[in-house]
């Protein structure tokens, strides 16, 4: 018999008793369904965060911040002026502040190129042209990052830029902005409160809009309005106040690998992070999720897999005459176990291939629904996307778990002896 | 002399060991002819289906050989022996064995979907076998659907679409009425002179037995009498054959 004719038959041969099939075939399906839905999740949060990740570009930067250590295993760590986290002179701290000092010694860690602290900017309000005041954050320093821009151009951090601010789309309606292309090159007045209580006001020029995303949540400024907002807010400053920051950015030379200057800075009491570090922890926390649910769906695949033996022992034993009759016609044992275990990987095939297509078209639906409602202040998240790739691997291993299942009644098959079965009543 | 297509030499087969052991046959030695038709005969017990189950190759003997066109079968490979079985024997059983929810032809084919032959060659040759038992028109009809008779008939046209040189029968009218028995068993014994087939036929039907060429008696796992007309049977046949 050749192989062709092994696989025509065994599919008929499957066909033979629709209930059972059908119902072995459900068992495969659910199993099957569950981990197609899981697993494009997984692919779907992965891809959104490997864009994001991308959108933002160089990935040569490092977050750092001071480690504090308030505490060993046995009880209070002892006070070391230098090391303290209070050792800032800035009042009453909550955690751990980067000083000048600091930051000079960061920068005297090899592999890093440049290093700028984190400058926190106070806004005031923010006002386009009369159209009202409104409370806009804006992040100092914002042009390291390149961003997902929908209108005009990225931050200019050169000497000669200007005051440039950088707004999310859902911003500019109430500013009376009107469209993102619209709103490029419009003036706003930016003010700030100075350690007096003075207000001060700048001027900046809205030179790029940016889609919303996990990280471009915000408005942004370039470095020259960083240190003109840094100079309004600081008129004034009691000089007992060292200037100090919650966190640096910085820049390693090309070639440096993040990980041995990660390990050379908490070896001076310093934490740094990549993007990819920060993003990491989110990630892990959705595949343990994914894990998770890609268990449960592992089980039930186990399930369907004993359901699967059992269909075909019960198979096996209604056709015994058929066997006999097979064998004592010359059909070697070989083949009799090739024919059952091709009737089991068809049952699986037909259950993974089923569940993946329903799986792809309800998810796909689901998924778009999300997108346009829940998910809707993510743009770009597709919370479920099937991997072509994925969704065969997942077909594949179903059909490799249905081969197993159905090793034990082909082998029964492929040992019946003839004469018994032929016999048999 | 030629050589017969079957030979049986002082064939044993045990069932069981120790106190459970039973000893189905006891030393038998036959000879088959080619183109003949033999009778095996005997009640049921008497170790006639186990013959016939040594002889077709089904079994392994306990002792002694069985020469198939003079060489003894137990130096063949598993592989041969299917093969042997598949294009040089044909089956008829008591029972149709018939596949449930399947085309008569493809019932028919089955001996020659088993031996790899391609699909369009298959069905020219099943059709060709159930039009020798005028079952053209029900090649398509679900195996289950058709009378006894037609289902025996349809057995015989598997056992031929292989073009084997002997059949095996088992009580092939044994599930059959009078009348139905005996169309089937003038097809059968039509198509074995026609087409010079050695027919091996175990039953326990005199008149069935009575239409054979010649026949042996088994009882008690040896064969008893019908050695006078067995020399006289096989003469002839040995000058059919020459």
């Amino acid at each position: 018999m050749n192989f062709l004719d092994l696989l025509k038959t065994a599919v008929a041969n499957t066909f033979r008793s629709k209930l059972r099939t059908t119902l072995t075939v459900i068992a495969i399906f659910i199993g099957a369904f569950t981990i197609t839905l899981t697993s494009a999740i997984g692919t779907g949060v992965s891809n959104y965060i490997d864009t994001q990740v991308a959108s933002i570009g160089d990935t040569g930067s490092l977050t750092i911040t001071k480690a504090v250590e308030t505490s060993t295993d046995s009880g209070p760590a002892k006070y070391d002026p230098d090391e303290s986290s209070q050792s800032v002179n800035r009042g009453p701290a909550s955690f751990a502040y980067l000083s000048q000092s600091d930051v000079d010694r960061i920068k005297g860690v090899s592999g890093i190129r440049s290093v700028r602290p984190a400058v926190a900017l106070s806004t005031k309000w923010v006002e386009y042209d009369g159209a009202g005041k409104y409370v806009v954050d804006i992040a100092a320093n914002a042009g390291e990052l390149d961003a997902d821009l929908a209108a005009g151009k990225q931050l200019d951090d050169g000497s000669s830029a200007g005051n440039q601010v950088l707004l999310p789309t859902n911003y500019l309606k109430n500013l009376g902005l009107g469209s993102a292309k619209a709103a490029v090159g419009k003036q706003l007045t930016i003010a700030v409160d100075d350690y007096q209580g003075t207000e001060h006001t700048v001027t900046a020029t809205v030179v790029g809009v940016q889609n919303e995303s996990l990280f471009g949540g915000g408005a942004g400024a370039n470095a020259a309005l960083t240190d003109a907002m840094q100079a309004a807010q600081e008129t004034g400053k009691p000089s007992s106040i060292a200037t100090s920051y919650a966190s640096a950015t910085a820049t390693l030379d090309s070639g440096a690998s993040a990980s041995t200057v990660k390990s050379a800075l908490s070896k001076d009491g310093y934490t740094g992070q990549t993007i990819q570090d920060q993003l990491g922890q989110f990630q892990t926390v959705i595949n343990g999720i994914v894990g998770v649910l890609n268990a449960f769906a592992v089980i039930a695949l186990v399930a369907a897999g004993f359901g699967i033996i059992n269909t075909l022992l019960m198979s096996v034993q209604e056709r015994t005459r058929e066997i006999g009759l097979m064998k004592a016609m010359g059909m070697g044992g070989g083949r009799v176990y090739t024919l059952f275990s091709l009737e089991a990987v068809f049952i699986g095939f037909l259950g993974s291939a089923i569940g993946a297509g329903v799986a792809i078209l309800l998810g796909t639906g689901i998924s778009n629904l999300l997108a346009g409602t829940v998910l809707k202040d993510l743009p770009g998240l597709q919370i479920m996307q099937f991997a072509p790739t994925s969704v065969i691997t997942i077909i594949l291993v179903v059909m490799f778990i249905a081969f197993l299942a159905g090793t034990l009644p082909a082998r029964r098959a492929a040992r019946q002896n003839p004469i018994e079965a032929l016999r048999y009543e | 002399m030629t050589t017969p297509v079957l030979e049986a030499r002082d064939l044993a087969r045990t069932y069981g060991r120790g106190a459970t052991r039973f000893d189905a046959l006891k030393g038998v030695s036959l000879q088959v002819h080619r183109g003949e038709s033999l009778a095996i005969v005997g009640k049921s017990g008497s170790g006639k289906s186990t013959l016939m189950h040594l002889l077709a190759l089904l079994d392994q003997p306990s002792a002694g050989q069985v020469l198939l066109d003079g060489t003894d079968a137990a130096t063949l490979s598993g592989r041969q022996v299917n093969r042997t079985r598949n294009s040089t024997f044909g089956f008829v059983f008591q029972q149709f064995f018939l596949t449930p929810k399947t085309s008569v032809l493809d019932n028919v084919v089955l001996p020659l979907k088993i031996a790899g032959v391609a699909g369009a060659e298959r069905k020219r040759r099943g059709m060709a076998a159930l039009d020798a038992l005028g079952l053209a028109d029900k090649a398509k009809n679900d195996a289950n659907d058709l009378s006894g008779g037609q289902k025996q008939r349809v057995v015989i046209a598997r056992a031929l679409v292989g073009e084997p040189s002997v059949i095996f029968a088992d009580e092939p009218t044994g599930n059959l009425d009078t009348n139905t028995g005996e169309v089937v068993e003038d097809m059968l014994f039509g198509l074995q002179r026609e087409r010079g087939i050695t027919l091996v036929v175990v039953t326990h039907d005199e008149d069935l037995a009575e239409r054979c060429d010649r026949r042996v008696n088994v009882r008690d796992g040896r064969i008893v009498g019908a050695q006078d007309d067995q020399t006289d049977a096989a003469a002839t046949h040995g000058r059919h054959s020459a």
